[in-house]
């Protein structure tokens, strides 16, 4: 539902999607920013965080942002900060890990269906739509609680939500695809149907799940930290975005910021996200859009 | 049309089934033992027996398979493993505060929505445009509850204009609107963002029609350009998009309802996963499902509605 009919912004020669995202939309340029810091402060959280996250101090529980504690302490004590950090590398890591996984398959069954059509296409397609009906959260909140929360079981449960949209993009080029004199001449010299698909078509679909990729990403940790926020998260004590703010919403009233601080960070990456993919998305081919 | 709206909801059958499976096969791969989840380690293994009877679950799969489509079929959607009422029962006393919430909240979205969406269009790469491109992709950003807990803190906790608990009972309609305001708005703006994008997008490929160009060359008026000829065709996708977005509008309608302590769907999976009841968990994914296949069902029929082209 994201790839929606947009007008065609300006027609002329692209050196390449990539540059002209970043050349016609500065927009793009706020949102690889935004994003780069924060994959900066995961990956560096070890050196950068000035506490350690689970490190438990009753004697300044619920403490306003001061010099020692920059974003405040929360009902244990522990430095809000540090477990802001440490909890992007769970977002990034549960988020990253379910596209990828979602892509994948769902990339892949797309292109099958497109490609075999007929029952093949009908089934997985069928399956796809069963998957589309259900609302996105409540999915992932039901394969969680059958399957108990843990990191693993997250990102499952994210990648089957997040399948469906990704066969459906991949599956409309490749029925176009198909008919193309490549492919035919593919077919006529004897190759493997999976040689076809993978070395002939899935090229082609590549900057398109990739834009795509972009933004579902975005929804993938919206998701995380909506199932952390409900209590079907990593569990405590590990720091996880989702986690803190429930935390902080049960001490809301004596300490905003406790559910402030990250709830902003939930905002800030998925805008960022939001903000890269909707430039990529723009820069792509048009007419791809369509879809 | 009579004959399209049967094709139309014949189509959806299928679908409908496909769905009942997935939740079936999904409420059965629990793993350990429903009845020791249930009743936990202390229970003795008559207990245990006696339950695993009454669940059924002593019966082969295809079994329990035939009676769970057989109840759904006569409208039973089992019986809740913790409090004993029928499922039914557990949601038809929520369901109106639901009901509530997300139908006003597809107001507030349409009503602001729209317009800014024309707006933006209308003026493209103006500055009305850039303003509703970043606040739509901000509002499309905000995960529910972390607009809700800022809309929380600022107007019930700060302010103080509206109730921290956003529900009132059901018999006090001044009070119910009151509390209803924020949980609706908060809804509300991710849908605003949402139908803002798509009437942009759908009123600029419109704007560029022949048939406009035409309208332009033979002296309509601006206004009647963008409302008489413009709007009208480009509704059909934001129809589509309010029709998907139902799905995650019931799923955002959960996390909303937890931020204002508000009773409705919501609570009633959160108390069905917290203990673990999973008969009432199976029942309240059957009926948000159906109301999504059934949203989706009434969405195509409205296109006919909105556009003479759609021929039944």
């Amino acid at each position: 539902m994201t790839a929606q009919l947009e007008a065609p912004s300006s027609a002329g020669p692209r050196p390449s999607a990539l540059a002209q995202a970043f050349r016609s939309n500065q927009t793009t340029w706020i949102g690889a920013i935004l994003l780069a810091a924060v994959v900066l402060a995961a990956v560096l959280a070890p050196l950068l965080a000035p506490h350690d996250p689970l490190q438990q101090d009753i004697l300044v529980r619920l403490e306003a942002p001061s010099a020692e504690h920059l974003l405040g302490t929360d009902a244990y004590g522990r430095d809000v900060l540090s477990r802001l950090m440490y909890g992007a590398r769970i977002s990034l890591l549960v988020g990253f890990a379910s596209v990828i996984a979602a892509v994948t398959l769902g990339g892949a069954l797309g292109i099958i269906a497109g490609y075999m059509g007929g029952v093949i296409d009908q089934l997985i397609m069928g399956v796809m739509d069963v998957l589309l009906s259900f609302p996105t959260l409540l999915l992932g909140l039901m394969v969680v609680a059958v399957l108990g929360a843990s990191l693993e079981n997250l990102i499952v449960a994210i990648a089957v939500t997040e399948m469906a949209p990704f066969a459906r993009i991949a599956r409309a080029p490749t029925l176009v695809l198909r008919e193309q004199g490549f492919v035919e001449a593919g077919r006529a010299l004897g190759f493997h149907p999976v040689r076809i698909m993978a070395v002939h078509i899935l090229p082609n679909l590549v900057a398109e799940l990739a834009v795509m990729a972009s933004l579902w990403l975005a929804t993938a940790i919206r998701t995380e930290a909506s199932l952390s926020f409900i209590g079907l998260g990593v569990k405590p004590p590990t720091a996880t975005w989702g986690g803190m703010i429930r935390e902080g919403f049960e001490n809301i009233l004596d300490a905003p910021w406790l559910a402030l601080f990250p709830s902003l960070a939930v905002l800030i990456t998925v805008l960022a996200l939001n903000l890269l993919g909707d430039g990529l998305r723009d820069a792509i081919d048009p007419k791809l859009r369509r879809e | 049309m009579i004959r399209f709206v049967i094709r139309r909801v014949l189509l959806a059958l299928p679908t409908l089934l496909a769905m009942l499976t997935v939740v079936f096969l999904l409420a059965r791969v629990v793993p350990g033992d429903p009845a020791q989840v249930v009743l936990g380690d202390q229970a003795t293994p008559e207990a245990l027996a006696a339950l695993r009877d009454r669940l059924g679950l002593d019966r082969p799969l295809s079994a329990q398979y035939i009676d769970f489509l057989g109840g759904v079929l006569q409208g039973d959607f089992g019986t809740s493993l913790t409090t004993g009422r029928s499922v039914v029962t557990e949601v038809a006393a929520v369901l109106p505060y639901t009901i509530d919430l997300t139908l006003s909240a597809l107001f507030v979205g349409v009503l602001f929505g729209m317009p800014l969406g024309i707006l933006a269009a209308v003026r493209r790469n103006a500055w009305p445009d850039y303003a509703t491109r970043v606040l739509s992709l901000v509002g499309l950003s905000f995960p529910a509850f972390v607009s809700g807990i800022l809309m929380l803190l600022a107007f019930a906790i700060q302010l103080q204009w509206f109730p921290v608990i956003g529900a009132a009972a059901l018999d006090d309609p001044a009070g119910r609107i009151h509390a209803l305001v924020l949980p609706a708005l908060n809804l509300g703006l991710i849908m605003t963002a949402y139908v803002t994008r798509v009437t942009r997008s759908s009123m600029l490929g419109v704007l560029n029609a022949d048939f406009m160009r035409t309208a332009r060359a033979k002296g309509v008026s601006r206004r009647a350009l963008v409302w008489r000829h413009a709007l009208p065709n480009a509704l059909i996708p934001v129809v589509t998009v309010v029709g998907l977005y139902l799905g995650t509008l019931i799923g955002n309608s959960v996390l909303t309802e937890i931020v204002f302590s508000r009773p409705g769907l919501g609570k009633l999976i959160l108390n069905a996963i917290s203990m673990r009841d999973y008969t009432l968990l199976q029942g309240i994914m059957v009926i948000f499902a159906a109301c999504v296949i059934v949203a989706n069902t009434l969405t195509d029929l409205v296109y006919g509605l909105i556009d003479p082209r759609v021929k039944y």
